[in-house]
C-alpha cells in the first residue's frame, strides 16, 4: 500500500473498517458467497485471519447456517452475500429467522451509491425488500457511519426478542477511506432498548396467582433459551420447587429436561394427549416466553376457556395478541424467572397439595393413553421406530439435533428427548423446507467434535442439498438421516385426512440414488431398508468421521399422531388412524392452514 | 376470534420517530402487512436539532387490534414513544384543507358567504374561482366540503389529522 503514511492514524477502507468492527463483535465465521458488489470485502479478508468465512453453495444456505450457528452458541451469526439475487436469496433464511427469533447479521452488496435507483447490474432494492422479514435493517451511504451502524446492528440483533439485521453496502463505501472508526463501547443506540425486568408489583401479582392454582401448567417455549442457557436452570428449578407440571412448545424443546417426570412432552397440533388435555383443563397457565402460536392453540374460542393465563415475553406485541391474558408480564425469560423464584420463597408460598395431587393422578390417567405408542412389526421400518433408535443409540453424546420440516420433523420433536437447551434446531415459525442440512453444517462449525445429525424427509433434503458439497469441502462430519417415505408426507396427511385422499403433486417420483448422490459429493451413503439392521447402520453411521447421509427407508402410509386438525379444540385430538372417522374437520377448519 | 363490527373503534396515536430513511416505509408497512386500517396519517420532522418526526395515525378497530398496533409500533427500532391521544387523556385535533370551487354568479357568491360562517380564508381567487384554507376538526371539514359540492367543488387538498394532548405534558 503505497503511500500509506504509517505514522499517522491508520486510514481503513470500508471493507477494512467492517472486518475491524466484525473482529471487535467477537465475530470468528462468516457463511457467505462472493459477488461483484462485496469484492472489496472479500479481498479484506483473504488478507487476514482472525475470521473464518465458510462458503456456502447458495445463499439461502448461508442464513440457516448463520442461523444454526446462533441458534447452537447463543452468539450472533454472521452472513455475507452480494447485491442483488445474492439478497434475495437470502430472504427466506432472513424471514425464518425473524419468526424465530434468531440473531443474525446479515451483510449484502450493494451497487455504489451514484446508481441506487437506475436499475443497474444485479441492484435490487434489499432494504425495501427485507424491511418486513427483518428485525431492523440499514443502508450505509457514508463511510462515517459505518463502524456505528456495525455496532448497532448486532446490539439490535442480539437484545431484546432478537432477531435477523441487514446491512446493505454499496460498493463505493466499502472502498472509499476513512480514519474514523468508532469501538463497540462507544456506540449505544439512542432510541432502542427492551425491557428485561418485570415491574416487582407484576411480580407480586404473578407469584399470588399461581399460588391459588389447583391444576397449574407451565408453558415454556423459545423465549427462554433465548434468554440463554441460565434461564432453563431457572425454569427447571422452577418447575421443580413449585411440583407443577411442564410443557414446552416446539421452539422450547430442551428448556426443561426431556426425561424428567414432570415434563409433559411437547404441546400443540403434533403435541402429547397429556400436555394438550393439561393446557384445556388447566386453572393458571404460566407462559413463559412463548407466543399462544396457532399451532399450539388450535380453536381460539376453546382454548383453555377455564384457566387464568400469566404471559411472560420480552415482546410486548406478543402479549394478548391471539389469546387474551389476565396477567402479561413483559421481560426477560431468565430475570423474570428469577424474580418469581425470590418472590416465591420470599413470601414462603406452597401450593396447594391435596389439589396438586389429585391433578398429578389426572395427568397420570392421560399419560397412561401412552399416546406417542406405535407397533414396529415385521421387516418394514415405521418412521417413529427409526427415529427412536436414533435417538436411544445417540442420547449419551448429547447430540445436535436439526431437522426439515414436515412429519418426520414432528416425529423428531415427539421421540427424541433434549436435556439441555441449544441442542434442537429447527424451522418453527417459517416451516422452511430446505432449513436442517445447512443449519446443521453451521452447528457442526460452531461444535467441531459434537455429534450433529440433520434429521431429514426425502422431499425437504432435496430444497438445499447443494450444501453437501459445502460440508465437504470443510470436513464437516454432519450426519443426515433421510426418513424416506417417498412422499411429501405432511401433504400427503393433510390431502389424506382433509381432501379425500386425492394426492395432488405429493408423490416424488425419479428421486436420486442417496448413497450414490452421497459418494459424487465426497460423503458416505449408507442405505437401510430391514427393521433388523437399523440399529448397526446407525452406529456405523455415528462412527463414520465423515459426513454420512443416512437413507433410511421407511413405511410410506404411516401418518403423524396424535393430531390436532385444524380448527379443532385440544379435546379434539386424534389418537391415531382409528380415530379420524368419527371427527369429521369442519369447514372453517379446512380454511385454516 | 369474531370481530364485532359493534366493538371497532377510531384512535389517534402519535408515534415520535428517529427521521431516519425508512422510518415511514417501517410504519406503513407494518400497517398493511398486519392488515390494520390507516385513516388517516401525517407526518414530518417536530425536532431538527435531535432529529425526531412525529407521525399522527387515525386507526380503527377492536380494543385489542389497537392495543396490537400501539404494541407493534413500540417494537419497531426507530420508534421513540408511542402515545394513544385518544384514550391516555383529552387531547386537541386538527386538519387543515385546501378547497377549490369554480363558478360564477349566484353559487360563487353563496360559496363566499358559507366560508365566511366557517372561518375559512381565501387563499387564492380570480373571476372564476376561489381557494378556501380551512383549519378545524376533520368532521367540520367534512360539512364544509360538502356544502361546497353544488356551489363548483373543483379540489380538495387535506393534510390528514395532527393532534396533541391537552395539558402542560409533552409526548
Amino acid at each position: 500500500m503505497a503511500g500509506r503514511k504509517w505514522d499517522e492514524v491508520p486510514t481503513l477502507t470500508g471493507s477494512e473498517m467492517l472486518i475491524k468492527a466484525l473482529r471487535d463483535q467477537g465475530v470468528d465465521v462468516i457463511f457467505g458467497y462472493p459477488g461483484g458488489a462485496v469484492l472489496p470485502i472479500y479481498d479484506a479478508l483473504f488478507q487476514q485471519n482472525d475470521i473464518q468465512h465458510i462458503l456456502v453453495r447458495q445463499e439461502g444456505g448461508a442464513v440457516h447456517a448463520a442461523e444454526g450457528y446462533a441458534r447452537s452458541t447463543g452468539k450472533v451469526g454472521v452472513v455475507l452475500v452480494t447485491s442483488g439475487p445474492g439478497a434475495t436469496n437470502a430472504v427466506t433464511g432472513l424471514t425464518d429467522a425473524l419468526m424465530d427469533s434468531v440473531p443474525v447479521v446479515c451483510l449484502t452488496g450493494q451497487v455504489p451509491t451514484h446508481l441506487i435507483g437506475n436499475d443497474a447490474f444485479q441492484e435490487a432494492d434489499t432494504t425495501g425488500i427485507t424491511r418486513p422479514c427483518t428485525k431492523h435493517n440499514y443502508l450505509i451511504k457514508d463511510i462515517a457511519d459505518l463502524p456505528r451502524i456495525v455496532h448497532e446492528a448486532f446490539y439490535v440483533a442480539r437484545s431484546g426478542r432478537p432477531g435477523p439485521v441487514v446491512i446493505d453496502l454499496p460498493k463505493d463505501v466499502l472502498q472509499n477511506k476513512s480514519d474514523a472508526y468508532i469501538p463497540p463501547q462507544d456506540v449505544r443506540h439512542r432510541s432502542y432498548r427492551p425491557q428485561t425486568r418485570a415491574p416487582e408489583a407484576t411480580i407480586a401479582e404473578a407469584v399470588e396467582m399461581i399460588a391459588q392454582a389447583k391444576r397449574p401448567v407451565v408453558y415454556a417455549g423459545g423465549g427462554v433459551i433465548n434468554s440463554g442457557p441460565k434461564a432453563s436452570e431457572l425454569l427447571t428449578r422452577f418447575v421443580h420447587l413449585l411440583g407443577v407440571p411442564c410443557t414446552n412448545t416446539l421452539m422450547g424443546l430442551g428448556a426443561f429436561p426431556g426425561s424428567d417426570p414432570q415434563f409433559l412432552g411437547m404441546l400443540g397440533m403434533h403435541g402429547t394427549y397429556e400436555a394438550n388435555l393439561a393446557m384445556y383443563n388447566c386453572d393458571v397457565m404460566i407462559n413463559i416466553g412463548a407466543r399462544f402460536d396457532d399451532r399450539v392453540t388450535g380453536r381460539l374460542d376453546e382454548f383453555s376457556p377455564r384457566s387464568k393465563k400469566i404471559h411472560v415475553d420480552i415482546d410486548a406485541s406478543s402479549i394478548n395478541k391471539n389469546v387474551v391474558v389476565d396477567l402479561p408480564v413483559v421481560g426477560d425469560a431468565g430475570t423474570v424467572l428469577e424474580d418469581l423464584l425470590t418472590a416465591w420463597k420470599a413470601r414462603k408460598l406452597e401450593l396447594d397439595q391435596k389439589a396438586l395431587k389429585a391433578w398429578w393422578a389426572q395427568i397420570d390417567e392421560w399419560r397412561a393413553r401412552d399416546c406417542l405408542k406405535f407397533e414396529q412389526k415385521g421387516q418394514v421400518i415405521k418412521p417413529q421406530y427409526a427415529i427412536k433408535r436414533l435417538y436411544e443409540l445417540t442420547k449419551d453424546r448429547a447430540p445436535y439435533i436439526t431437522t426439515e420440516v414436515g412429519q418426520h420433523q414432528m416425529w423428531a420433536a415427539q421421540y427424541f428427548k433434549f436435556e439441555e437447551p441449544n441442542h434442537w434446531m429447527t424451522s418453527g415459525g417459517l416451516g422452511t423446507m430446505g432449513y436442517g442440512m445447512p443449519a446443521a453444517l453451521g452447528v457442526q462449525r460452531a461444535h467441531p467434535d459434537a455429534l450433529v445429525i440433520d434429521i431429514a424427509g426425502e422431499a425437504s433434503i432435496l430444497m438445499n442439498i447443494q450444501e453437501l458439497s459445502c460440508i465437504a469441502q470443510y470436513n464437516l462430519p454432519v450426519k443426515v438421516f433421510i426418513v424416506n417415505n417417498q412422499w411429501m408426507g405432511m401433504v400427503r396427511q393433510w390431502q389424506e385426512l382433509l381432501h379425500g385422499g386425492r394426492y395432488s403433486e405429493s408423490y416424488t417420483a425419479s428421486l436420486p440414488d442417496f448413497v450414490k448422490l452421497a459418494e459424487s459429493f465426497h460423503a458416505v451413503g449408507i442405505r437401510c431398508e430391514k427393521a433388523e439392521e437399523l440399529d448397526d447402520k446407525i452406529i456405523e453411521m455415528i462412527e463414520t468421521p465423515k459426513p454420512v447421509i443416512f437413507d433410511c427407508l421407511v413405511a410410506k402410509d404411516e401418518n403423524c399422531f396424535p393430531m390436532i386438525p385444524s380448527g379443532a379444540a385440544h379435546y379434539e385430538m386424534l389418537l391415531g388412524p382409528e380415530d379420524k372417522a368419527g371427527k369429521p374437520i369442519s369447514e372453517e377448519g379446512m380454511v385454516l392452514v | 376470534m369474531a370481530k364485532k363490527t359493534e366493538d371497532i373503534e377510531v384512535r389517534t396515536i402519535a408515534v415520535l420517530v428517529d427521521n431516519e430513511p425508512g422510518v415511514l416505509a417501517r410504519v406503513i408497512g407494518l400497517f398493511s402487512g398486519r392488515g390494520y386500517n390507516i385513516e388517516s396519517l401525517t407526518v414530518t420532522e417536530v425536532d431538527p436539532r435531535e432529529k425526531f418526526s412525529r407521525i399522527t395515525i387515525v386507526t380503527s378497530g377492536t380494543p385489542q387490534i389497537l392495543e396490537q398496533i400501539k404494541a407493534q409500533l413500540d417494537r419497531l427500532v426507530p420508534v421513540q414513544r408511542v402515545s394513544d391521544l385518544s384514550l391516555d387523556g383529552p387531547s386537541v385535533e386538527r386538519e387543515l384543507a385546501l378547497v377549490k370551487v369554480a363558478g360564477a354568479g349566484e353559487k360563487r357568491v353563496e360559496s363566499l358567504r358559507i366560508a365566511d360562517i366557517f372561518r375559512a380564508r381565501v387563499v387564492d381567487s380570480s373571476h372564476d374561482h376561489f381557494t378556501f384554507e380551512m383549519t378545524g376538526k376533520s368532521d367540520k371539514l367534512d360539512v364544509f366540503i360538502d356544502l361546497m359540492q353544488p356551489l363548483g367543488l373543483v379540489d380538495v387538498s387535506r393534510t390528514g389529522v395532527v393532534a396533541i394532548s391537552r395539558g402542560p405534558a409533552g409526548l
